[in-house]
């Protein structure tokens, strides 16, 4: 028999130094015992042989490692020669890291877990109490009793997050302590809880305010804050009574008569900002009426309508299909993909953006969910039939001298029927009340087209707004 | 009356304590470990305490002020109700944080406030406490904003440089519902309002031409609260509304909070216990909804969920065509159905069925909560037979009658 006594302080990394030693001479487990300590060997164990012979290299995952270093940390007395027989079936071969039909794996990775909910608590529920001051820095000190041996891999994320302060945690076995930057161990000498600090009793009101008696569920809370912690919690004994208090609490706000407004209320709400009403019979006026449209069901998932804009008195009016999902959230028109290659195109023919009213036939975005993103889908002829009230509206108050409907929606808004587009692009036709319309493809057809025949298109597209242009001078 | 900080922080917390979100997780990795600054964020959140109603404390959560100008019916805090009131300096706030921090007592703060003056003049006086936290406290904690509805996009763009995550809840399910019971505020309001910040926080991930990152823009994400039991919507429309929330403005998280009885309640609303079983419900299947690749539909198709089973048992049970499932053939959507095997279970079994047939006895040590799973799985060492079928397995998940007492 082989007996390893490991320190108090660097205990895990003594571990891997000593396993790590065992295995490359390949030691098998069942010949070392392993305690923590000082001095005092194993009775029955034999003088450590030296180790020599042929070593061998051990390669661990890295999951392996860390996995190992955390589950060392538990309280149970065996884990260091499970480790060591986990480290060997792994290094050999014979065990897979994670693999819970193993027992002594499954046990492993167990106590890792019980090990980093120990450590999450003890991160959760140490409570420092501030200290004299020490040379500028403040100074904070907190007893903590956890369940495993944590401080060295619990600690350092205090360090982390408390930067600027001196700071002493100390456990019934370690203290840690963090001054000027610097984080050191030693061995606690006696139980040390600092004194009360003003503070706390701040910290006590909060934790009685925020509780609602309502939804009193007290096995909720134990199973997350266990018992074990609470004589170091200062908020700890507030619980009985505010377990005790609250059904009386509850009936008795379930009970009073509602009372009547104070007389504020009625300061308070002719100080209200009443939203400001647009011109009658404006463009701003159908949009904000048009804010409120339920005519079809597509209001409903859609962020906002998304109406048309230009100058009132614009002399060409473009429409397009429906607001896509950028315009749905920023809530105006072309402004997305599609409305980038069309602004990109117009500038090319000489169209000023600023000139034009560009609109939609639909003013909602119509989409389907896919997980995360919205893929949009075309609106049926119901929705444009019920839009194109706002889009006659639109038009009536314009009055343009030329429509350009880009895509099939478009066209079956305006002219009625969006039927074999690719063979009427490029023309001209008269909506039913005589304006003159002219029909080109939708922006997006472009953008869905391979690359190859992007180019081309664009240039059809572009032209399409040349002679769109050219009919109105 | 002058009110000391102890009275003004009981106040402004129990004024506080309806709003359910309390998460302190993701976003920005920062530390104080170069000494210049104070606190930490970013990985898992850290829930410092457990209030007896089951309900976390991870951060100071306060309002700033609990006068309102806004009469919704549903908050304590409306402007119809007999409540005492108090109002918070930005250095009360700044030091009840870093104090409360420096003892480990909390992650950060979560502001919110009441809606004074104007919401311009509200949501300004909030992101200065933000400003005045990181820059002169370098406080590199957790900030949580509830924004204003209504205030201007720009106060909202300083909010998000400052704050970890930003919140604006819908409170209500349905637009009926809201116009009902909160007059002032307006559905398409918020969601313009989530609409922004998604653009903000996706413009602030665009890398500029030169390589440039911009300033992160609320790197936590946004969330929201729903009322549950307030007003006559059922589950469908709920989750309805999450699951649209979720696709359109990439919420991190929707809320769902039972509407529980406030002191001085307006008439209008139900004095009930709140529903919270049903809001445990809603939490479950917004999970089926985000990680189990459940539509909405398929949860809560008649419009509620039902109380007595969890949403995707009750599924399963719809849905028996489909089970057995044989856990060394399907695939991951059939076997995040299986009721009982959760994401970590179903990536274990995945994992494990590379290196052999996971038979019975191996879920058990995976994680798979058997008797919820044996009814609805095939594996080597174990076949479910009748079980299945059977007319009464819905009886095996649901708690027994209980016989009354007579004495």
């Amino acid at each position: 028999m082989r007996a390893v006594v490991l320190p108090r302080l660097g205990t895990v990394a003594a571990w891997r130094k000593e396993a790590r030693e065992l295995a490359q001479h390949g030691v098998p487990a069942e010949t070392v015992t392993w305690r923590v300590g000082d001095g005092e060997a194993d009775l029955f164990a034999a003088p450590p042989a030296p180790l020599d012979g042929p070593t061998r290299e051990i390669r661990l995952p890295r999951e392996a490692v860390s996995g190992l270093q955390t589950a060392l940390c538990h309280s149970d007395p065996e884990r260091f020669a499970r480790g060591y027989a986990v480290l060997l079936a792994l290094s050999e071969g014979r065990l897979r890291w994670g693999d819970r039909a193993d027992p002594a794996m499954r046990k492993t990775l167990e106590q890792e877990k019980s090990v980093r909910r120990d450590i999450h608590k003890m991160h959760a529920f140490v409570r420092f109490r501030e200290l004299p001051p020490q040379e500028g820095r403040r100074a904070f000190g907190a007893w903590f009793e956890p369940e495993h041996h944590i401080v060295e891999a619990g600690t350092p994320f205090f360090a982390k997050r408390f930067g600027d302060m001196d700071w002493v945690i100390a456990t019934p076995e370690l203290t840690a302590h963090f001054i000027d930057g610097a984080l050191s161990f030693t061995e606690t000498e006696a139980e040390s809880r600092p004194p009360e600090d003003a503070t706390e009793a701040l910290w006590r009101t909060y934790y009685t305010n925020i509780f609602n008696p309502a939804r009193l569920m007290v096995k909720a809370m134990q199973s997350e804050m266990p018992k074990k912690y609470w004589k170091n919690l200062p908020e700890a004994d507030l619980i009985p009574g505010l377990i005790r208090g609250a059904q009386g609490r509850a009936a008795e706000m379930q009970a009073r008569m509602p009372t009547e407004p104070p007389k504020r209320r009625e300061a308070v709400a002719r100080m209200l900002p009443q939203p400001e009403q647009a011109a009658a019979g404006s463009l701003e006026e159908l949009h904000q009426q048009a804010e409120a449209c339920t005519r079809c069901p597509l209001h409903g998932p859609a962020t906002q309508v998304v109406f048309g804009e230009g100058p009132p008195d614009a002399a060409l009016m473009i429409v397009g299909e429906q607001p896509g999902d950028r315009e749905d959230l920023v809530g105006r028109p072309f402004v997305g993909p599609a409305g980038q290659l069309f602004d990109e195109e117009a500038e090319k023919a000489g169209l000023d953006r600023r000139q034009v009213y560009v609109t939609n036939a639909v003013k909602h975005f119509k989409f389907a969910p896919r997980g995360k993103r919205r893929i949009h889908s075309k609106p049926d002829a119901g929705e444009v039939t019920a839009c194109r009230w706002w889009l006659d509206l639109e038009r009536e108050r314009v009055k343009p001298k030329l429509i350009v409907a880009m895509g099939a929606t478009a066209c079956l808004s305006i002219t009625g029927s969006g039927a074999n587009l690719l063979k009427r692009r490029g023309q001209f036709e008269t909506a039913p009340d005589g304006t003159p319309v002219f029909v080109t493809v939708h922006p997006s057809y472009i953008l869905r087209l391979p690359e190859e025949a992007k180019a081309a298109e664009r240039q059809r597209f572009c032209d399409d707004l040349k002679t769109a242009l050219a009919s109105l001078a | 009356m002058k009110r000391d900080l102890s009275q003004k922080l009981a106040i402004l917390s129990d004024a506080a304590k309806y709003d359910a979100s309390c998460a302190s997780s993701g976003g920005q990795r920062r530390d104080s470990r170069d000494g210049k600054g104070l606190g930490s964020s970013g990985g898992t959140g850290i829930c410092h305490a457990y209030a007896p109603d089951g309900r976390c404390i991870s951060l100071l959560k306060i309002l700033m002020t609990n006068f309102c100008i806004y009469d919704c019916a549903y908050c304590i805090n409306r402007v119809s109700s007999q409540v005492e009131r108090a109002r918070f300096s930005v250095d009360e706030v700044v030091s009840l944080t870093v104090e409360f921090y420096r003892r480990n007592y909390i992650e950060g703060l979560f502001l919110s406030s009441g809606i004074i003056r104007s919401p311009d003049d509200t949501m300004a006086d909030m992101v200065r406490i933000a400003k005045t936290l990181r820059e002169r406290e370098n406080f590199r904690g957790y900030i949580h904003l509830k924004t204003i509805p209504d205030a201007a996009p720009e106060l909202i763009e300083q909010a998000g440089l400052y704050a970890d995550r930003l919140s604006i809840n819908v409170e209500l399910p349905t637009e009926a519902g809201m116009t009902q019971l909160a007059p002032e505020k307006s559905a398409r309001g918020i969601r313009k309002a989530m609409a922004d910040v998604r653009v903000q926080r996706e413009a602030s991930r665009e890398v500029t031409h030169t390589g440039k990152r911009k300033a992160k823009f609320a790197p936590a994400g946004q969330s929201t609260q729903m009322i549950v039991g307030a007003d006559g919507a059922d589950d469908a429309a709920i989750l309805g509304n999450a699951s649209n929330l979720y696709g359109n403005y990439g919420l991190s998280r929707v809320y769902y909070s039972a509407f529980s009885p406030i002191p001085d309640a307006s008439k209008m609303l139900p004095l009930i216990r709140p529903p919270l079983l049903r809001e445990h419900r809603l939490y479950q299947a917004d999970w089926l909804l985000r990680f189990y690749g459940f539509e909405v539909g398929e949860i809560a198709g008649d419009g509620m969920l039902d109380l007595e089973v969890d949403p995707k048992t009750a599924w399963a049970l719809q849905h028996r065509e489909s089970f057995p499932v044989d856990v060394n053939r399907a695939g991951r959507e059939m076997l995040l159905r299986v009721p009982g095997f959760g994401a970590k279970t179903v990536s274990r079994i995945l994992d494990a069925r590379r290196h052999g047939a996971v038979r019975y006895e191996h879920l058990v040590t995976m994680g798979a909560v058997m008797k919820h799973a044996k009814a609805f799985i095939s594996t080597p060492g174990w076949s479910p037979r009748g079980l299945t079928d059977d007319a009464a397995l819905r009886s095996r998940f649901v708690k027994p009658p209980e016989q009354l007492s007579l004495f």
